[in-house]
């Protein structure tokens, strides 16, 4: 299964290393991880998509939540909440390529942000489903760059992460 | 008043009431080193090699309730402790190692003696800081002493760059920390102890299996009450031997890979089973699906959630510290009217009496060559079982904790869940510190002792009368072990040629050899040693059985129910 956790921690030097070597000394799957401050700049909040058997996140969680950095561990996927990851794609865009290009990025509600005669950069925002679609979507021999933040996640509604 | 980096450590520790600090000086801790110097409130003991320093912390913890300290400096005197610190962290004992490091506009670069200690560290102690500014050095040492024995203890690493050291500050000592990030649980859910307690009292073939948690909270007097209320059978783990008194009939003897069979099979074959600051480990439980095939009731108290559930799923979890949650158990079941049932207890303790028959502990003795476990049984005669006593690993670790049976906690003392060679006689040090009347034993072999046989010239310069008992039978026994039951005999590496006379060895550093070769000189020897050169470190050279095994063994992935006996090989 599929989980989504959210960490808030101290935001201390060797904090990210703690947690990512938490994961890699325990043989526990990152499939992707996010991490910035928060609107407290001494705390940093962090998402962590991982595989794992619902023992396995258990301990994840537990583990997680006995280093002395980690102040808050939910996982967003035990209920409703939101995903999103933000996608930057460069794209040869040329001859008949340019127009189809600009329509398939509209379709997914993608924005063009840096224009050159042979080049565009769509930026796409949404979940990892939408990404992929869109990656799908587009003539692969086209792709020049892709680079993509991780998820980040948020619980919908009551469901809050705050010290 | 302004204070130095350098004063402010020796300031803390004061404030902290250390009394003794393990370590060895180098480049980056000079400063501090000046300043332990200057006073005398904190004596610092010299030794030889810096994982010894933390062995003998770690010693001084374990045999008390106090902090051991060890002081190192930068790169390798940081790389060296490494080995002594994962040691502490597997056994969770609570230690504070304070590391020199290069200065902070150094730290990069590789400069001379840079290691970075915070990154080699991390996943060897509770917590590490590195610290950047002087302003933060006593705040960061008082938090290193509170997280190391608060919650679930264990090694706390501070790295203090050499330029913190000369820089200035005010100095201020602060009373209490608390953390946001941080709180230890204490109490237990209420409603989870009636459940247990509940469980407790129905169960007709109920098994009390406790770890080191028990001896590092301090709950032996608690544990044996509840023990003694109930009248059920208990068993513990090598960390846990000395929490409830091994002379009592009520006790199993130790569980697990070398356990008794009574207690292998009662922790098999129980309904109800109370899991008291222990993990369940490898080592313990042999595979976990042989063990789950059993259906049973399993309450597991722990001061750290991540150790419930982790090997085994459990019926009850109660998350708190050991002694606070026993005290509510006893409360709730002298309050309870049920009461355990007597004919089902009854019957149990006869199938217990069953299986205890088979004396899994027995082993032949004849007249011409001395039996190692024979070594042990008169050591324990000798000291009327009140030593403390360190090991080091491998079979003499087994064979030490299956025959001296420990009354008191805190008087076994052994790498456990690491398995460090060589860290029995920094050990012992550290227990000769922290008591300085005290008898000291150090059980050994001809392999573990040479991992850190330097530490006998510490002993000489700290008069330290450890008595060393080297079982020596020319193997790395529990390896040849091993390769006899599992690899054919090959006996690969396993053989040690070329072994130094230990006698001459122990003559050479200042100290008293003996070496005893027949059985009928082994009581004699120990005499001599323990008496006639009480306030002398005596190495006892026992040379013993070269063929000897530890028995009963339950293969690693076989079941505790799958052992193999004495006899059967």
């Amino acid at each position: 299964m599929r989980h989504i956790i959210s960490i808030l921690i101290e935001n201390e030097s060797g904090a990210l290393s703690r947690v990512s070597g938490l994961f890699s000394a325990r043989g526990y799957n990152i499939e992707s991880l996010t991490v910035a401050p928060t609107e407290d700049p001494s705390l940093s909040r962090m998402t962590i998509i991982s595989i794992g058997s619902e023992e396995i996140i258990e301990q994840i969680t537990k583990q997680l939540n006995k280093l002395i950095d980690v102040v808050k561990v939910v996982d967003l996927s035990e209920a409703a909440h939101i995903e999103r990851e933000l996608m930057l794609v460069k794209v040869r865009a040329t001859g008949k390529d340019r127009d189809e290009m600009k329509r398939i990025a509209d379709i997914f509600r993608g924005r063009i942000i840096d224009v050159t005669e042979s080049t565009y950069v769509v930026e796409l925002t949404g979940n990892t489903a939408k990404m992929s679609a869109f990656l799908d979507a587009i003539d692969r021999s086209l792709i020049l760059e892709t680079v993509r933040t991780g998820t980040c996640g948020i619980g919908r509604g009551d469901r809050i992460l705050k010290v | 008043m302004q204070l130095t980096g350098a004063e402010i450590v020796i300031r803390c520790l004061q404030e902290e009431k250390v009394e003794h600090v393990f370590g060895y000086p180098g480049g980056s801790v000079l400063f501090i080193y000046d300043e332990l110097f200057k006073q005398d409130q904190v004596k610092h003991i010299l030794v030889r090699h810096e994982q010894a320093a933390i062995h003998a912390a770690d010693g001084y913890s374990r045999s008390s309730t106090k902090i051991g300290v060890a002081l190192v400096t930068s790169g390798p005197g940081a790389t060296n402790a490494v080995t002594g610190i994962a040691t502490a962290y597997m056994d969770s004992i609570p230690m504070v190692v304070i590391s020199g490091q290069v200065p902070t506009a150094y730290i990069g670069q590789d400069a001379f003696q840079e290691a970075d200690t915070v990154g080699i560290t991390r996943p060897c102690v509770k917590h590490n800081f590195l610290v950047k500014d002087v302003k933060d050095l006593a705040t960061t040492i008082k938090k290193a002493f509170y997280l190391a024995k608060t919650g679930r203890p264990g090694p706390v690493l501070v790295d203090i760059p050499k330029d913190i050291t000369v820089q200035k500050c005010e100095f201020h000592y602060p009373k209490s920390i608390s953390m946001r990030s941080y709180n230890p649980v204490v109490k237990g859910h209420t409603g989870q102890i009636k459940k247990a307690v509940q469980l407790l009292l129905e169960a007709k073939r109920p098994v009390i299996y406790t770890g080191g948690g028990v001896i590092l909270s301090d709950a032996s007097d608690k544990l044996t009450k509840l023990t003694r209320m109930l009248g059920y059978p208990i068993t513990q783990t090598l960390m846990g031997l000395g929490a409830y008194p091994a002379t009592d009939r009520q006790f199993l003897g130790m569980l697990g890979m070398h356990g008794t069979y009574e207690a292998n099979m009662a922790m098999q074959d129980c309904d109800v089973l109370l899991a008291i600051g222990a993990r369940f480990d490898d080592r313990v439980i042999g595979n976990p699906d042989h063990f789950c095939q059993v259906a049973r009731k399993i309450i597991h108290i722990d001061i750290d959630p991540s150790s419930i559930s982790k090997r085994v799923r459990v019926d009850v979890p109660i998350v708190g510290n050991v002694p606070d949650v026993l005290d509510e158990i006893i409360k709730q079941i002298e309050a309870a009217e049920g009461k355990p049932v007597e004919k089902h207890l009854a019957a149990w303790w006869k199938q217990i009496e069953e299986w205890r028959k088979v004396d899994s502990l027995k082993y032949k003795m004849g007249s011409d060559i001395i039996m190692p476990q024979y070594v042990v049984e008169k050591l324990y005669e000798v000291t009327g079982g009140d030593a403390f006593v360190c090991s080091d690993v491998g079979q003499h670790q087994m064979w030490a904790a299956q025959y001296y049976k420990f009354d008191k906690p805190r008087r076994w003392i052994n790498s456990g869940g690491l398995g460090t060679m060589g860290f029995g006689l920094p050990a012992a040090m550290g227990v000769r510190f922290v008591h300085p009347k005290a008898t000291v034993a150090c059980i050994t072999g001809e392999g573990s002792i040479q991992m850190n046989i330097q530490e006998l010239s510490t002993c000489k310069q700290f008069h330290l009368p450890v008595k060393i008992l080297c079982l020596n039978n020319g193997y790395l026994g529990m390896v040849r072990q091993w390769q006899q039951m599992f690899h054919g005999n090959r006996y690969a590496e396993s053989y040690v040629d070329a072994l130094p006379d230990f006698v001459k060895l122990a003559e050479a550093y200042g100290h008293v050899g003996i070496r005893v070769t027949k059985p009928a000189d082994v009581e004699p020897a120990i005499r001599e040693a323990f008496v006639k050169h009480k306030n002398e470190l005596v190495f006892l050279d026992f040379l013993t059985d070269k063929t000897a095994n530890v028995f009963p063994m339950v293969a690693a992935g076989k079941g505790l129910s799958e052992m193999i006996l004495a006899e059967e090989l």
